[in-house]
């Protein structure tokens, strides 16, 4: 019986375990046959990342965050693990842990997902500075910010998806936030303007301290070791705080594979059939870094959906069917305090649109709405859509993608994606007339 | 999985959970108003009752207002589940404890001790909290309040109050507006003002008007078809006679038609006032059903027992009552029995045939119930003259149903449990309508919530807060619709869901329920490979 063992019980470890658990199961020759094991040193059972700040914020309990009961493993046959890997041997094919146990493995997935950025801040080590990544900062954020009486103010610094939940966690149990963003307006390197801005000012409705064009310079510690209060790079501003949260994006968490002769870069390099360059060695999920990027997509990407379809397709070649990671067209959502995000397709930000990417913008007037699509100028092609505060459907896009629909064809049956609950007010009317108004005319 | 992480992590409070300054002044109104209450109770003698009782339900509805006015209004509109888990009194903690005992120890008085609020030998003036009453039951239907009354209006006020709260709460979301405002509407006039309008006119001998809480169906309404109530409807002519024949049609034609339109929510969360007072008094506790498998097995096995219990206790009444006096009516026990067994064997032979493929375990809860049925209604044919079910009378089979059902389960355990249980154990575990409802939902109709392609993050909000228990994102996270029996259609997953990936809809019967392996987003031939499997 092979054995398959993974290192990483997030989503991506997770979703390759139980799809070769669901084509070995139909093998019923005992080659065929194959034993899982999943290890992690972060929790004993697979939880959802994602839902992290829930917790945090009193809207869920730390077992509601996993998908499944605890029974679900051993009923599937996959064998848990609990133990922190400290080096691989890839000759004997044996891992080592940190508390001295060995474990010999057939196949090996790494699945080791990120870890937070930090730049070389000085104090960036302090008592009550922290990333928001793993269950174990969640625990730390506690421990510093139990309420608004012994955290009287926090400073997150970074200005990204995980720094804005970051501040809505501290701001739901009412710890004053101060948000230092590096660039002109939040999140711009990845929005248009007009939605960026309109983002920066729910933040400020929020009544948090949104400072932007603003870095930081250094920590400063009391003389307990803790944090004290942060200095402002640009004005050299002193900011009070007693929790610090870096949130300046992630890394692969590979350092422990420096040694092992697996080829690494930032990420664990892999092809396009996600394998090492060592024999029965595969990377999947966040830590992967693909030699070539997949067509307009980042080598490393770290997000939830793309560790998830990374294990599903490294369950086919695990399981005899060798197969290439071949993504479909690029989705993603987020939550903006309020403001529901999804995207489909590509949007640049303003300042990274390639020439021939043109935008039309419509906004309500509520301020918490908006849409932005992009299409080519030359050929009229859609290419992608933002939505602010109207939920659309991810099915309608995509076929739209795939058929290459033009942007009046998409403006004009927008309702078809709607995908807002029922007895909602709908804007499709109101976001046409924008479309003729600033493209006819201008046209004309 | 330790919860440790929550409140036993940190020592301190969050502060997010107290209470602000208005919200304090808030509780102290209402509290003051349940004081007048409990003083009544103890025989305080109020020197003017209707002063004194509009100014507890005045404080209470008042403070509850004041107080969701203070939690929601002054915040942007959005999800407001803040501190849900930290506060007593939504995650089982001493408040909600307590809150549980008093609301118990409150249905147990009322249902099986009404002398201890007041009620009294009839012709004796009420004493106690149900006196308190009287001025408000004299101006609505003429006579002194009686518990019933009480529980009206108090259950009744709970629903507006709370409905108001919970559509601030929501003030984002229409769907949620529109249902709360519908069960607000059939609570107050259909369940409350109209019944008692109508006791007020039958009070004159010129008048006998025919009246039942109409909206209430069979077998939620299990009474209906009780001896005095059909004597009741029949004695007082045609209007009565179509109100009888109105309550079968709502059985036979009006809800399945309805249920397989909408599903079963048109019901459930529109109509119901049982549904009315979880979603509104019970929001505050929708997130503590179990989402446990062993849950839902249990579920489905005490839901279609109560069914085939309620099936059984009115047939055997209705059977009763034709034999009592067998030329009054056309149609006789025979009859009857026979078309019983026939109705029973055309549903179950119909979904055997047509939807075979759809049932999985259920399908043998259902052969099981069918066959329980079918054998007593044989027993009953043969063992003929006497009135008797396995020795036992109609009468006290209709009274264990009355008293273990109707009152233990849906009142004492099912609203005096919210605090513990959730807010709809009854709906979930014991309600004979809802397992109705269910089965045709599950069975035809239109009636679905999509899932928005591969956006699942598996966070667990949507299953957290459905109050049915219902493991939502097992479906979402597979990118497969939820076709659940016991979904009421409250849509608060999809309102919860921070990705946007649920919705509830009404569209065809076909492709309703999808199974897919792979979500979409991956390579599209592998998800042909798949999900064509
Ligand atoms: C707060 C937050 C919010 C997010 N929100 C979103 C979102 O809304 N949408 C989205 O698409 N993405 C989101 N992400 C990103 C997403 O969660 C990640 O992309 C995803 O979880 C990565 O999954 P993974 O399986 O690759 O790795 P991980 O989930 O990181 O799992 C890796 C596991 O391996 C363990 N491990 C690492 N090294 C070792 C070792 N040597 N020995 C033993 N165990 C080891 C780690 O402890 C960890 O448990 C969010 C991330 C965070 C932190
Ligand atoms: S599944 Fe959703 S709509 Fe149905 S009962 Fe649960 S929360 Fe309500
Ligand atoms: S459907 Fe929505 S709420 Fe439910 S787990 Fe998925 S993302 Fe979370």
């Amino acid at each position: 019986m092979e054995h398959i063992v993974i290192i990483g019980n997030g989503i991506s470890g997770v979703t390759a375990a139980r799809h070769i658990r669901k084509l070995s199961d139909t093998e019923t020759s005992s080659a065929q046959a194959k034993k899982i094991t999943i290890i992690s040193a972060e929790t004993d059972y697979f939880f959802s990342r994602t839902a992290l700040m829930y917790v945090y914020m009193g809207h869920m309990k730390f077992e509601h965050t996993q998908p499944y009961e605890n029974w679900f493993w051993e009923k599937n046959n996959i064998d848990l693990k609990k133990g922190y890997v400290r080096t691989i041997d890839t000759h004997s094919k044996t891992l080592h842990f940190v508390d001295g146990d060995t474990l010999t493995y057939g196949k090996l997935i790494i699945a080791t997902g990120s870890k937070p950025n930090k730049f070389g801040w000085p104090g960036q080590d302090l008592k009550g500075v922290m990333g928001m990544y793993h269950k174990q900062d969640l625990e730390n954020l506690e421990l510093h910010a139990p309420n608004n009486k012994l955290c009287k103010r926090a400073v997150i610094v970074g200005g990204g998806l995980i720094g804005i939940e970051f501040a809505e966690m501290l701001n739901s149990r009412n710890i004053p936030v101060t948000f230092l963003v590096r660039e002109s307006s939040f999140w711009n390197g990845v929005l248009p303007d007009g939605e960026s801005e309109m983002i920066n000012r729910h933040i400020k409705n929020h009544h948090i301290d949104l400072r932007l064009s603003t870095n930081l310079k250094e920590i400063i510690s009391d003389e307990n070791g803790n944090v004290k209060s942060v200095i402002i790079e640009e004005t050299g501003e002193e900011i009070l705080c007693d929790v610090v949260g870096l949130t300046a994006g992630v890394t692969p968490n590979i350092d422990f594979l420096k040694d092992s002769g697996i080829e690494t870069d930032r990420g664990v390099k892999v092809n396009r059939f996600l394998e090492t360059n060592i024999p029965d060695i595969y990377a999947i999920g966040d830590c992967a870094e693909q030699h070539e990027a997949i067509g307009k997509r980042r080598a490393i990407e770290a997000v939830w959906y793309t560790g998830r379809m990374m294990g599903e397709t490294i369950a086919q070649t695990i399981c005899g069917n060798r197969m290439a990671y071949k993504p479909g067209h690029w989705f993603n959502s987020a939550k903006f305090l309020d403001i529901e995000y999804q995207t489909y397709g590509r949007v640049h930000s303003t300042k990274n649109k390639p020439d021939y990417e043109q935008h039309f913008h419509w906004k309500h007037d509520d301020d918490t709405k908006c849409i932005t699509v992009a299409f080519d100028k030359n050929t009229n092609t859609f290419l992608g859509i933002n939505t602010f505060g109207i939920r659309m459907k991810h099915e309608t896009f995509d076929r739209w993608l795939t058929e290459k629909r033009d942007i009046d064809y998409i403006i004009n049956h927008l309702a078809e994606a709607n995908f807002d609950p029922e007895f909602y007010k709908k804007h499709e009317q109101d976001i046409l007339a924008t479309y003729t108004n600033q493209f006819k005319s201008a046209k004309a | 999985m330790s919860n440790k992480l929550n409140e036993s992590m940190s020592l301190a409070k969050p502060e997010a959970n107290n209470l602000s300054l208005k919200q304090k002044i808030a509780v102290t109104i209402g509290l003051i108003g349940l004081l007048i209450f409990a003083l009544a109770i103890f025989n305080t003698n109020f020197p003017n009752k209707t002063l004194f009782l509009s100014l507890s339900i005045g404080a209470i509805s008042l403070g509850t207002i004041l107080f969701a006015n203070d939690a929601y209004l002054t915040k942007m509109e959005g999800i407001k589940n803040d501190g849900v888990w930290f506060k007593s009194i939504s995650s089982r903690g001493v408040l909600a404890w307590a809150t549980g005992i008093l609301l118990t120890g409150f249905y147990i008085i009322l249902y099986f001790f009404p002398q201890y609020l007041g009620q009294t030998p009839s012709g004796e003036p009420n004493t106690g909290l149900i006196s308190l009453f009287d001025p408000l039951s004299k101006l609505l239907n003429g006579n002194p309040a009686s518990q019933w009354f009480v529980y009206g209006t108090l259950y009744t006020v709970a629903i507006l109050v709370f409905g108001y709260k919970f559509m601030l709460k929501y003030r984002h979301n229409r769907y949620e507006q529109l249902r709360t405002a519908s069960v607000m509407f059939f609570q107050l006039g259909f369940a409350f003002l109209i019944p008692e309008f109508m006791s007020r006119l039958n009070a004159s001998p010129d008048y006998n008007l025919p009246y039942y809480d109409l909206k209430s169906m069979w077998p939620l309404n299990y009474y209906l078809f009780d001896s005095w109530s059909v004597n009741g409807l029949l004695s007082s002519g045609v209007l009565g006679f179509l109100m009888l024949m109105f309550g079968i049609i709502s059985i036979f034609v009006i809800s399945p038609f309805l249920t397989y339109k909408y599903g079963k929510r048109w019901y459930c969360s529109w109509v119901c006032g049982c549904g009315a007072l979880a979603e509104t008094a019970g929001d505050s506790f929708r997130h503590l059903s179990s989402k446990k498998l062993s849950a839902w097995k249990l579920e489905r096995w005490l839901i279609h027992t109560v069914l085939v219990f309620s099936v059984l206790m009115t047939t055997a009444v209705i059977y009763t009552f034709l034999g009592s006096d067998p030329n009054k009516f056309w149609l006789t026990r025979s009859a009857f029995l026979l078309g019983v067994g026939i109705l029973l064997t055309l549903v179950f032979s119909m979904t055997m045939i047509f939807k075979r493929h759809e049932l999985g375990k259920d399908a043998r809860y259902g052969a099981i119930g069918y066959f329980v049925v079918i054998a007593v209604l044989f027993i009953m044919h043969y063992t003929g003259t006497s009135d008797k079910i396995f020795l036992i009378k109609a009468s006290h089979l209709r009274s264990a149903y009355g008293l273990y059902i109707g009152s233990i389960f849906s009142g004492v355990i099912g609203t005096g449990f919210y605090p513990i249980l959730g807010n709809r154990v009854w709906c979930r575990f014991g309600c004979p309508m809802a397992a109705i409802l269910g089965f045709q939902q599950r069975m035809f109709s239109k009636f679905r919530i999509t899932t928005n392609g591969g956006q699942c993050i598996s966070c667990g909000n949507c299953s957290t807060y459905c109050e049915m228990g219902i493991d939502v994102r097992a479906y979402a996270q597979k990118g497969e619709n939820i076709v659940r029996s016991s979904c009421v259609g409250c849509g608060i997953c999809s309102a919860v869901c921070p990705r946007g990936v649920l919705k509830l809809e009404n569209d065809s019967m076909k492709g309703r329920t999808n199974a897919n392996e792979i979500l979409l987003g991956n390579d599209v031939d592998l998800m042909d490979l798949i999900n064509k499997n």
